[in-house]
């Protein structure tokens, strides 16, 4: 517990990439934590249950990820900035929550500390829950998904996420991985910074009738016509984050490259490694930050001259489908992928991008 | 001169609403007792409910003060999540018995277990009532329901789930009780066990659960009349009528009603 003191006496520090994930949710206001143990997140709730003491918040460690995430849908529905966290199968179990959030337009942040599938799998690091983070649940719906690549993004993209969550009265997942959630790098903490939408006025919000009629929340709508015209407004609050919150890195892009390596998360760092043994020639990275809403456009420019367009992931070719929706030509997509928690090194991805030149 | 006095009237919790559920069914009445509860104790600016999943669910559309649905099962958590943000409302669950003792049943048994500080109402009709008439955890030994057209049998599927009882021994339980409203009398008693559920929460004293059995005629295939004469004959006979468990009883503190 000696960690708890870290943030209070320097903006920067050392830190576990699970931790860092904790500072950012305290940072940006959130004071309502729930979960329930799966490795490798235990931290979460570990350090979660030390920090919301201090803080005066809400720590509650659950009986199962279902109650987790329909704790988190009470605490939102009662106006509050909440969080839980969970891995893989945890995810499954809180799609039932998750698509209610969504029905009722409840903000509230899931992390996923990814590990192998399917079914119990094991603990190391993996993306194969990159369908189920981006195409979630039951019904048409969405939630924003966003990969941080390192600690400094763990802390920063954790802290954004709540101001997702309330601008667009959204659930959004932070994807990370057991890699991520492990390892120690410095990060800076941005803890003077105040969240922007967090004292946004939640006139929706279940908190008692005071001067007004009850309010409701609820995904039932039974009257003809009724939930298509609500999901027709949900599509629209969709279309609008697809047209403004897309988020991408290009590296070492600056020239006419002839390879374009798409990766996200964990293998995207990987993937700069085997740029920089390449010696920085002939290969550009496109990495999506926001896995929903996908880079689709932004994708297809990078990808316009590149002769081959490679495509690494820590599973056997999910976000491939999207890279083949975002280039029509897929006959220059050559896939790499590692399964069941194999974690590519950057020889070995750069030893396929010469088998296939 | 004749002075008019009002003894009845609308209570102001409940919208200008028609109620939809079925002719005899017993919702209708304990709506209107928690909203006649919440207009005495002056709780409606400062109340929230969580509606299950069932015939009730559309609870937030009768109430006038703050409602929110809840997943199948996850009644007890919204309320206790809810609680937990603002521990100065009042919050109360509403859940039928495929909610609370079927889906949900992990759910009320650690909510009670932690001594949650909300009031739980659990409508106990012995079946399924909105998807048709399914058997339950409380449809009765030998009961015919649309699917147990042999009625329960209870090699395969165990006895009913008495829910008080089975939450009594838990030490976060202050207040269980089960009551019927099968007559003026009856509604009266189970009025005051609501309110008095109620009345422990704001004190601050913890969990409590009204379990209150209702009819169904139109799944149960009888009319109002013989679905009250079940209940009284038979119903009440598995599910024995009274106080369960209440802490301050003998406690020297006195009662509130």
């Amino acid at each position: 517990m000696n960690r708890i003191k870290e943030k209070k006496v320097k903006k920067k520090c050392f830190i576990k990439g699970n931790n860092a994930i904790v500072e950012a949710a305290i940072d940006a206001g959130c004071r309502f934590y729930v979960g329930y143990p799966i490795t490798p997140q235990n931290e979460i709730p570990e350090y979660m249950s030390s920090r919301m003491a201090e803080m005066g918040g809400t720590f509650i460690q659950a009986e199962s990820e279902l109650i987790s995430i329909n704790m988190v849908f009470g605490a939102a529905a009662a106006g509050a900035r909440a969080m839980t966290s969970s891995s893989s199968p945890g995810i499954s179990l809180m799609q039932e929550g998750i698509s209610y959030m969504a029905a009722c337009e409840l903000p509230g942040v899931i992390v996923n500390i990814v590990r192998g599938g399917p079914g119990l799998g094991n603990i190391s690091p993996s993306q194969s829950d990159y369908f189920q983070a981006t195409k979630p649940g039951h019904g048409d719906f969405h939630m924003i998904v966003l990969a941080p690549c390192n600690l400094q993004e763990m802390y920063d993209l954790t802290f954004e996420a709540f101001d997702y969550a309330d601008k667009y009265r959204t659930p959004v997942m932070i994807f990370a991985d057991g890699l991520l959630g492990q390892m120690m790098e410095n990060i800076e903490l941005n803890s003077d910074k105040i969240s922007q939408y967090l004292n946004v006025e939640k006139t929706w919000a279940v908190t008692g009738a005071r001067n007004r009629d009850g309010n409701k929340i609820h995904s039932l709508l039974m009257e003809p016509g009724a939930l298509e015209a609500h999901n027709g407004h949900l599509q629209e609050k969709y279309n609008a984050i697809k047209a403004d919150e897309r988020r991408f890195e290009l590296y070492n892009t600056d020239y006419n490259y002839e390879y374009l390596i798409v990766a996200f998360g964990s293998v995207a760092r990987i993937a700069k490694g085997t740029i920089n043994l390449a010696g920085k020639t002939k290969i550009g990275l496109f990495r999506p930050i926001t896995l929903w809403p996908f880079p689709y456009e932004e994708l297809k420019e990078a990808a316009a001259n590149a002769k081959k367009v490679f495509v690494f992931e820590m599973n056997m070719g999910q976000m491939l489908e999207d890279v083949k929706l975002a280039i029509e030509n897929s006959a220059k997509i050559e896939f790499y992928g590692r399964t069941g928690g194999g974690i590519p090194t950057s020889e070995e991805l750069l030893n396929f991008i010469r088998r296939k030149e | 001169m004749l002075k008019e006095k009002i003894v009845y009237k609308k209570p102001q919790s409940l919208r200008e609403q028609q109620f939809s559920y079925c002719p005899g069914c017993g919702h209708s009445t304990v709506h209107k007792l928690i909203a006649e509860i919440v207009d005495e104790l002056e709780l409606r600016e400062n109340i929230i409910g969580v509606s299950p999943v069932g015939c009730a669910v559309f609870g937030y559309n009768f109430w006038n003060f703050d409602v929110t649905e809840a997943a199948h099962g996850r009644t007890p958590v919204v309320a206790t999540a809810i609680k937990r943000v603002l521990p100065d409302r009042v919050v109360f669950s509403y859940q039928g018995d495929g909610d609370l003792a079927s889906i949900g049943l992990a759910e009320i048994l650690h909510t009670a277990n932690r001594g949650e500080n909300i009031t739980v109402i659990f409508i106990n009709n012995t079946n399924y009532g909105m998807t048709g008439g399914q058997m339950a955890p409380t449809t009765l030994i030998d009961q015919v329901t649309t699917t147990s057209p042999a009625g329960r049998d209870i090699q395969n599927y165990g006895y009913p789930i008495r829910v008080a009882e089975l939450l009594s021994p838990l030490e976060g339980v202050k207040y269980l009780e089960r009551v019927k409203i099968t007559n003026a009398a009856s509604i009266i008693k189970a009025k005051k066990a609501i309110k008095k559920a109620f009345l422990y929460q704001i004190k601050k004293i913890g969990f409590s659960l009204v379990e209150v059995l209702t009819s169904c005629p139109a799944n149960w295939h009888k009319d109002e009349k013989q679905s009250i004469k079940w209940i009284e004959e038979v119903v009440a006979g598995y599910y024995s009528i009274g106080k369960i468990k209440d802490v301050k009883e003998g406690g020297g503190e006195e009662d509130d009603d």
